[in-house]
Parts: C-alpha cells; sequence; structure tokens
C-alpha cells in the first residue's frame, strides 16, 4: 500500500488528501415507515467483515436529540463518526439555551450537507442514513445516501430494502397505520430480508420516535418459517436440479 | 537456488491470532507468536501483547510496523494523560486514542488489534478495533488470520463469568486450535492477565500445547522409537 500522505496531523486530518475507500465492518438494510404517532424503524444488529458476519451486537440505531432517530447502513466506523459530528452539533445548539431545538428536518439538512460535501472531495462516509422524527405533531422522515442523494418520503429503506422491502411497503403502507400494524409490517420486511440478504442477521432492534419522545427496543430475533412441501423433496422428479 | 527472492522483501506481517476474554474480575489476552514476511517466518518467539499503561495492554495483528507505531503514539499519548488525569487511564481512553489513529488514517494503515485492560470504573474490559476504525466493545474479541478458525467454537464455547483458570484455559486452547490450522499463526502462546491485583504474563511453549487432530506426539528420534516399538496389532 502507497502512503500518498504528508506525516502531520495524527489525530484529525488537516489537508490530506484521502480517495475513495473501502468499507471493511459493514451493516445492511435499515427499514423506516411514518405512523399514527410518529416514526417507527428497524435495523438488525449486525457488522458484516466482508463476508464474514463479524459482530452481531451493533447498535445501528441511535437517538439525535429530542426529536430525531438515526439509522444507517455501511461502514461502521464512519456512523460512529457522524455521530461525534451529531453530538456537537446537538451540543451547539443547547448552548444557545434559547428554548429552540433542532428538529428532524434540520438535522436531515445537515447530514446531506456533510455526505455531500465529502463526495465532492472523492472522501466520503460510506453510509446511507436514515433520519426520522416527529417535532410539534410534524412527522419526518428522509433518507440520505453516501453521495448525498436526499429524499423525504413516507416509507424508507437502505440497501436491500429498497429492493426487498419497498414494493410491501408500496403495497401495504397506509396513512395511519396504528403502532402494531406498524410494527407487523416491519417485521414482515425484516423477515424476508432475513430470508434473501446474505449480510442479514437475526437479531434486531425497532425503534420508535413521537413528540413524547425516544424508544429504542431491546434486541430480539424473528422465528422464520420452513415448513413447504416444496422444500422437503425440492428435486422429486428433477434429480440433479436444486 | 531458489529464486523466491521477493519473500525476503515483503512487509513483516503478522498473520496471526489474537483473543481478548473478559473474566469474573478482569481479562485475559492471548497470542500466537509468528511473524512472517511472505513465507519465511521472521521471528517465531515474537511478542504481540504490548503494553500501553499499567493496566492496560493491547493485542495487535497485521502489519507489524503499522501496529508498533500505533502502539507507540498511544503509550505516549497516555503517558501524558495519566500524568494530567493524576490516575490510571481507563481501558475506554486507551482503546478510543487507538481507534481515533486508526480511524483518521484508515486509508494507510492495515493493523487490527484488541485493546483490553482494568480500571477502577468499569472493571475488565475489551475493545475490538478492526481495520477502518470501529471501535466495539465486547464480552470477547477474537482477530487476526487464524480468528476464523475459531468463530464457531467460540459460539460454541463462550459463557459470561468464568473464573480466571476457565479464562486463561480457554484463550491457551483456542490458541493452540487456530495455530493448528493456520499457517500464519505459530510458535508458542503468550497469554496476559489483567485484573485489580495487577498483571501476569504467562509463556506456554509450542511443545507444551495440547495435540489436535492428526497431530502426533513429539518424538526425540526414529532410533528410540526402533528401540522401543509399540505393541504389535494383534491377528484376530
Amino acid at each position: 500500500m502507497e502512503s500518498n500522505q504528508a506525516p502531520q496531523g495524527l489525530m484529525g486530518s488537516n489537508d490530506n488528501i484521502q480517495r475513495t475507500q473501502d468499507p471493511y465492518v459493514t451493516g445492511t438494510s435499515v427499514v423506516a415507515l411514518k405512523y399514527k404517532d410518529g416514526i417507527l424503524m428497524a435495523a438488525d444488529m449486525g457488522g458484516s467483515y466482508g463476508s464474514t458476519l463479524r459482530y452481531k451486537t451493533v447498535e445501528r440505531l441511535k437517538p439525535v436529540g429530542k426529536h430525531s432517530l438515526l439509522g444507517a447502513s455501511g461502514e461502521i466506523s464512519d456512523f460512529q463518526e457522524i455521530l461525534h459530528y451529531l453530538d456537537e452539533l446537538i451540543l451547539y445548539d443547547n448552548m444557545w439555551d434559547d428554548g429552540n431545538s433542532l428538529g428532524p428536518k434540520e438535522v436531515h439538512s445537515y447530514l446531506t450537507r456533510v455526505m455531500y460535501s465529502r463526495r465532492n472531495k472523492f472522501d466520503p462516509l460510506w453510509n446511507s442514513l436514515v433520519l426520522g422524527g416527529v417535532k410539534n405533531g410534524q412527522k419526518y422522515l428522509g433518507m440520505v445516501s453516501m453521495i448525498g442523494v436526499n429524499f423525504e418520503d413516507n416509507h424508507v429503506a437502505t440497501g436491500f430494502g429498497n429492493h426487498l422491502a419497498r414494493p410491501i411497503l408500496r403495497d401495504e403502507w397506509h396513512e395511519n397505520l396504528s403502532f402494531e400494524d406498524g410494527v407487523k409490517l416491519l417485521e414482515k420486511c425484516m423477515r424476508v430480508l432475513l430470508y434473501r440478504d446474505r449480510s442479514a442477521v437475526n437479531k434486531l432492534q425497532i425503534a420508535k420516535i413521537t413528540d413524547e419522545g425516544v424508544t429504542i427496543s431491546q434486541p430480539y430475533s424473528l422465528k422464520t418459517f420452513w415448513g413447504f412441501s416444496a422444500f422437503e423433496n425440492p428435486t422429486v422428479g428433477a434429480e440433479g436440479s436444486w | 537456488m531458489d529464486l523466491n527472492m521477493n519473500d525476503l522483501n515483503q512487509p513483516h506481517s503478522m498473520g496471526t491470532t489474537i483473543i481478548g476474554v473478559t473474566y469474573n474480575g478482569g481479562v485475559v489476552l492471548g497470542a500466537d507468536s509468528r511473524t512472517s514476511t511472505g513465507v519465511y517466518v521472521a521471528n517465531r518467539a515474537s511478542d504481540k501483547i504490548t503494553q500501553l499503561t499499567d493496566n492496560v495492554y493491547i493485542c495487535r495483528s497485521g502489519s507489524a510496523a503499522d501496529s508498533q507505531t500505533v502502539s507507540d503514539y498511544v503509550r505516549y499519548f497516555l503517558h501524558q494523560h495519566t500524568i494530567q488525569l493524576g490516575e490510571p487511564a481507563t481501558v475506554k481512553v486507551a482503546a478510543n486514542l487507538v481507534r481515533l489513529l486508526s480511524y483518521n488514517n484508515k486509508n494507510i494503515l492495515q493493523t487490527g488489534v484488541i485493546v483490553g485492560g482494568w480500571d477502577k470504573y468499569e472493571g475488565g474490559k475489551i475493545y475490538g478495533i478492526p481495520l477502518g476504525g470501529t471501535i466495539i466493545e465486547q464480552p470477547f474479541a477474537i482477530g487476526g488470520s487464524g480468528s476464523s478458525y475459531l468463530y464457531g467454537f467460540f459460539d460454541q464455547v463462550w459463557r459470561e463469568g468464568m473464573t480466571r483458570e476457565e479464562a486463561e484455559q480457554l484463550v491457551v486452547k483456542a490458541v493452540s486450535l487456530a495455530i493448528a490450522r493456520d499457517g500464519a499463526s505459530g510458535g508458542v502462546v503468550r497469554t496476559v492477565t489483567i485484573n485489580s491485583e495487577g498483571v501476569t504474563r504467562k509463556f506456554y511453549p509450542g511443545d507444551k500445547l495440547p495435540l489436535w487432530h492428526e497431530e502426533l506426539e513429539p518424538q526425540n528420534s526414529l532410533l528410540d522409537i526402533l528401540k522401543h516399538p509399540g505393541p504389535e496389532p494383534m491377528n484376530i
């Protein structure tokens, strides 16, 4: 590996030129939807190291300030760095002590600027972020990718979730879902991801955010179904196939 | 004459097995002792468990140069931090210093480490810091090329609240299993146990480790075997 760096600034980068990196420890999909009282968000607790399912208790859903919830997929070290930036952002916001606090829209905008700015320097934060929250009764749910593409919607997902969960959500989501229906819908999406995403791990958390605050569930696992008769003897009548 | 001269100029790399395990009262860190340049074993008795402070040690894997340099810087920073703080540094601070260097230089460094130690606030703690600079606190951590062979083993055998002896035995067994299968790990098993009472280093030479599948009891010479042959098989 060559070094194209001047030997300065160990703990933080000054004007070091870095190139687009490779991700090492990564999290897979995050899925989220708006429901009657706020936002529900789900993510598994896996940290993959290439094809190895190396870490199985990584928290990928974190509260931000009083009004927002952040879920991340992609490189975990970059997510940890983003949480550090957000800590500072919230701290400085609190220091104004003016009764105002950053809402989810503002946090989403900040993250978009950070992600896009890093992309322009060819040094991206290798994450896809889901930012959801409620402020003064207004629900907000948005997404930012590692190249700074951002949008908001009634339901969002990252990574594989885009291909497997969004179609389910497009079909079955409606306004004013109850908490129970929302959770069931998210669990349906997470189960499909567990079946079909190689990097999925069967230990997940579901978080909710309402005007009252943030709750992140304890880790739990989903039951899976394997009892199809077709699964038992799939190659009957077609020996050699799979 | 072997024309594999490129090996001699390969970077020193610690294809390695490193382990850190918490137990009831502290932590046990373990590692093999092989450092290779390409296929040649440059050092068969290296010490991959390096001291950062009196109460915090680090298991190094990956590039020998990178991991040594990171350790040296963190030891230097922690020394000053301890003086300023007026008491021993916590394991968390040590681990986060390592993470800062790993993360901010992620495009240059090639080292994955395990930081373990004991402090009076949190007791025994283990932090894994793989390539890329993610920091993750774990009840046990494994790393290095040999760790691939240990995921299943630990999944089966690990439990919380072991005694010190149980934890040490587990670490020695695990490193020796990895050495049996990973060409890049070998030599002796070193362990470092850290708790409220202090630090203990132990050394398990290669010939004292248990034998695994298809491994035979070592002998001095064939001549000994011929002199005292084993029992003849029966003819039934």
